[in-house]
């Protein structure tokens, strides 16, 4: 396999006029021409501006990632996209909210123990489950979960990741 | 300008006039009835009434292609905007100018299932440039302005307005396109580095080859003189897809014909051989390139496109270079000049030699048939009693009769050939030919048509009637589909499903009963007095041409296949790669 063909991760910045239907044009885009969504997050950043950012997960080959910023670039109420993974080191975080739902064998102790090791806070616990709250890379997320799938059910809610640059560049 | 206070459907009508508009191809509603109302008290703009919303907006299209402007549309809401979907999708892929305005239920009712309610922005989203939903007569005015701006900036396309009938009622304030600035700014001047690297490129290949597109066309009648200006001073030869037609004129030696599915031998050999490809405001589609693994194999790709989306997205290119086409060509002129590079025919001798020997295959030859008229041979006596007029537009429907149109016809000016090639639309031709003729009254505009075609939108022959166009429509009747049954023949194993048609009307009948004239040629002695009625009577005329109901398009390139695979007649087919044909079958 040559680099061409090679499928890459890329974490993308997007600053986007804040109006009715820019999501759906972004969404519409990725699903009409079979382009990969892994996450995607947004949210209003600058209120008096209206703008808002969104922070979207893909993977392609070079070519096609390439093909992806031009397509959202030509959307009219897009300002900026900016490739955080090709641009330089940056900073990515998610938050997970996880509820562990005890099984009669597990001790509460090593549940503990573990949310300890992330960093994880307890938002919520009853006397057969915590809910923990995380806020890391997807892959110590990741590893989080993986090692509380054993101690107990699970349940999940993340946010997908948000990313800035590292330094003093700015989008 | 002042600002003047207004209800927002006399904004509707204000916006239009002040950015250019005196035409607009519509058909009334409910929802768009205060825009009527305030049409019926003003005599600035022109409105066309066409037979069905679909022909509204292929007529914008022939209008804006053959005057560079912006065309525009008023329809309904819901099924008045739905209709209006073919015609956008295909303005948007031919990258045609296009301002849509449809009427939306009240803002109060949008979401209930109102009566004639559809959520039209979010249907028409993927099928426009950009669309807008206007809540607030305040914003009219300048969503308006911008409309225009996105439609015609940049990579153009069609722009739409949804428009609430509550909104249209609402009195607000108005201001023209100068009272602001729009941010959508997209990027015309091409890197001055990279047009010296083409040159470069240029001034020392061994077989270069122009590949021009629509592009061209849509950057104005500069960019085509400046193509036509470089092409002879280089001695370069060049070839055009089928939207680039007339951008360099056809009659010129240098012109190879078109290139592509059925584009000229020489056109693409030359592609398939050349070792410079300088592609001009064309986008590699797969109608040009077949098989992409084996598109022009040995050649260094030059490719400048005002839209960033198209370089490298089917064919990765060597020198990219993101600007208006216009403005390219004109600094590669006087590069060229400035350095003195000259002509190039005396070192390029031996790619012409090359080439010269592709041209005398005489890939377009074809058996003449007597009495049965052979498609190829109505279509070079149109040719031959078209010679003499200065000002001729042809528009086609889709399928055989259009590529044999292009192949057939001379086109030697941009913006007079009006064609559907990215949507590939049956139907576009007439109401095209309607919008080409409302913009030039005097003009001789030509529908060369296919019998299944032009049965898709027949019914704008009552608008052509009523506004007096005298739009001649040219059938090259083979009671078949057939670019379908050509592709029966060649991959389906002759199985011809559904693509005859077994019932007719009588076309000749037809045009009579909407009001218009109607001739019939039947044999090769009939054709040429048939060409001359449909010329010389006045009005709207259908011409019914019976033509050999077997043949076949050639050349082709057949689905899957490289360049150097192309047939030439039918017994080429069984010499192609059998995989190649199974890939091609599942291509469309």
């Amino acid at each position: 396999m040559t680099d061409a063909d090679k499928i890459e991760r890329h974490t993308l910045a997007v600053l986007v006029v804040n109006e009715p239907g820019v999501l759906a044009r972004v969404i519409g885009l990725f699903s009409g021409r079979g382009y990969n969504i892994e996450s995607l997050t947004v949210a209003e950043v600058e209120r008096e501006a209206g703008l808002s950012r969104i922070t979207l997960v893909t993977s392609g080959t070079q070519m096609i990632i390439a093909q992806i910023k031009a397509q959202l670039e030509r959307l009219v109420p897009i300002r900026r996209v900016r490739d955080l993974t090709e641009e330089g080191p940056f900073v990515g975080r998610e938050l997970a909210l996880v509820k562990v739902i005890g099984q009669e064998n597990t001790r509460r102790g090593d549940i503990l123990r573990i949310a300890e090791g992330f960093g994880a806070r307890i938002i919520d616990s009853s006397e057969s489950s915590f809910v923990f709250e995380v806020t890391e890379s997807t892959e110590k997320v990741d590893q989080f979960l993986a090692m509380m799938a054993g101690h107990g059910r699970l349940e999940v809610a993340r946010t997908g990741i948000v990313a800035l640059s590292r330094g003093p560049d700015s989008i | 300008m002042s600002e003047r206070q207004m209800s927002g459907a006399e904004m509707v009508l204000a916006a239009l006039a002040d950015n250019g508009v005196d035409t607009v191809f519509g058909y009334p509603g409910g929802a768009v009835l205060p825009i009527y109302d305030a049409m019926f008290q003003q005599n600035r703009i022109r409105h066309v009434l066409v037979r069905q919303e679909g022909g509204a907006v292929h007529a914008a299209e022939g209008y804006a292609r053959s005057t560079g402007r912006v065309g525009a549309v008023l329809v309904t809401s819901g099924p008045g905007a739905t209709n209006a979907v073919t015609g956008l999708l295909d303005a948007q892929m031919d990258s045609i100018p296009l301002v849509c305005i449809t009427g939306q239920v009240p803002t109060h009712l949008i979401g209930n299932d109102a009566f004639q309610e559809a959520d039209t922005t979010g249907i028409t989203r993927p099928c426009t440039k950009h669309n807008y939903l206007v809540k607030d007569v305040e914003k009219l005015a300048e969503t308006l302005h911008e409309a225009f701006h996105v439609a015609r900036s940049g990579r153009p396309g069609p722009v739409l307005i949804d428009l609430p009938k509550d909104v249209q009622f609402a009195t607000g304030t108005y201001r023209g396109p100068e009272a602001f600035e729009f941010s959508y700014r997209p990027p015309y001047e091409p890197d001055a580095a990279a047009i010296a690297e083409a040159v470069a490129l240029m001034a020392k290949a061994e077989r270069p080859l122009f590949y021009t597109g629509g592009g061209v066309v849509n950057s104005g009648p500069e960019a085509a003189a400046a193509l036509t200006e470089l092409v002879r001073l280089t001695g370069i030869p060049c070839t055009s897809t089928l939207m680039g037609l007339g951008a360099f004129p056809a009659s010129d030696p240098q012109f190879l014909g078109m290139l592509g599915m059925h584009g000229t031998y020489e056109a693409n050999l030359a592609t398939h051989g050349c070792d410079l490809l300088i592609c001009v405001g064309a986008r590699f589609d797969d109608r040009v390139t077949g098989k992409v693994s084996a598109f022009s194999p040995g050649s260094k790709k030059i490719h400048i496109d005002i839209d960033a989306s198209s370089i490298n997205k089917n064919v990765r290119v060597d020198l990219p270079v993101v600007g208006d086409a216009g403005l390219a060509l004109k600094a590669m002129l006087s590069l060229w000049k400035d350095e003195r590079h000259g002509s190039r025919a005396e070192a390029l001798k031996p790619w012409w030699k090359q080439i010269d020997t592709w041209r005398a295959v005489d890939c377009l030859a074809y058996e003449k048939g007597d009495p049965v008229i052979k498609p190829q041979y109505a279509l070079e006596r149109l040719r031959e009693a078209l010679k003499g007029r200065d000002d001729v537009y042809i528009t086609t429907e889709v399928g055989q009769h259009q590529m044999w149109a292009a192949q057939f016809l001379p086109f030697d000016k941009p913006n007079h050939w009006m064609t559907s090639g990215g949507l590939g639309t049956m139907g576009y031709g007439l109401p095209a030919a309607v919008g080409v003729q409302m913009a030039h009254p005097e003009a001789t505009v030509i529908d060369v048509a296919g019998e299944a075609s032009i049965l898709m939108n027949i019914q704008e022959m009552s608008t052509a009637v009523q506004y007096r166009l005298p739009v001649k429509i040219f059938i090259l009747n083979n009671k078949w589909m057939g670019m379908v049954r050509q592709w029966q023949e060649l991959l389906h194993g002759a199985r011809y499903s559904e693509s005859y048609t077994a019932a007719l009307p009588d076309f000749v009948k037809l045009a009579e009963a909407f009001g218009g004239r109607g001739f019939r040629a039947t044999t090769v002695d009939e054709l040429d007095g048939a060409i001359r009625d449909m010329l010389e009577t006045p009005g709207p005329v259908i011409l019914d041409v019976a033509v050999d109901e077997m043949e076949m398009c050639f050349p082709m390139i057949p689905g899957g296949a490289a360049h150097n695979e192309i047939m030439l007649r039918r017994q080429d087919q069984h010499e192609t790669d059998p995989a190649a044909r199974e890939e091609g079958m599942v291509l469309v």
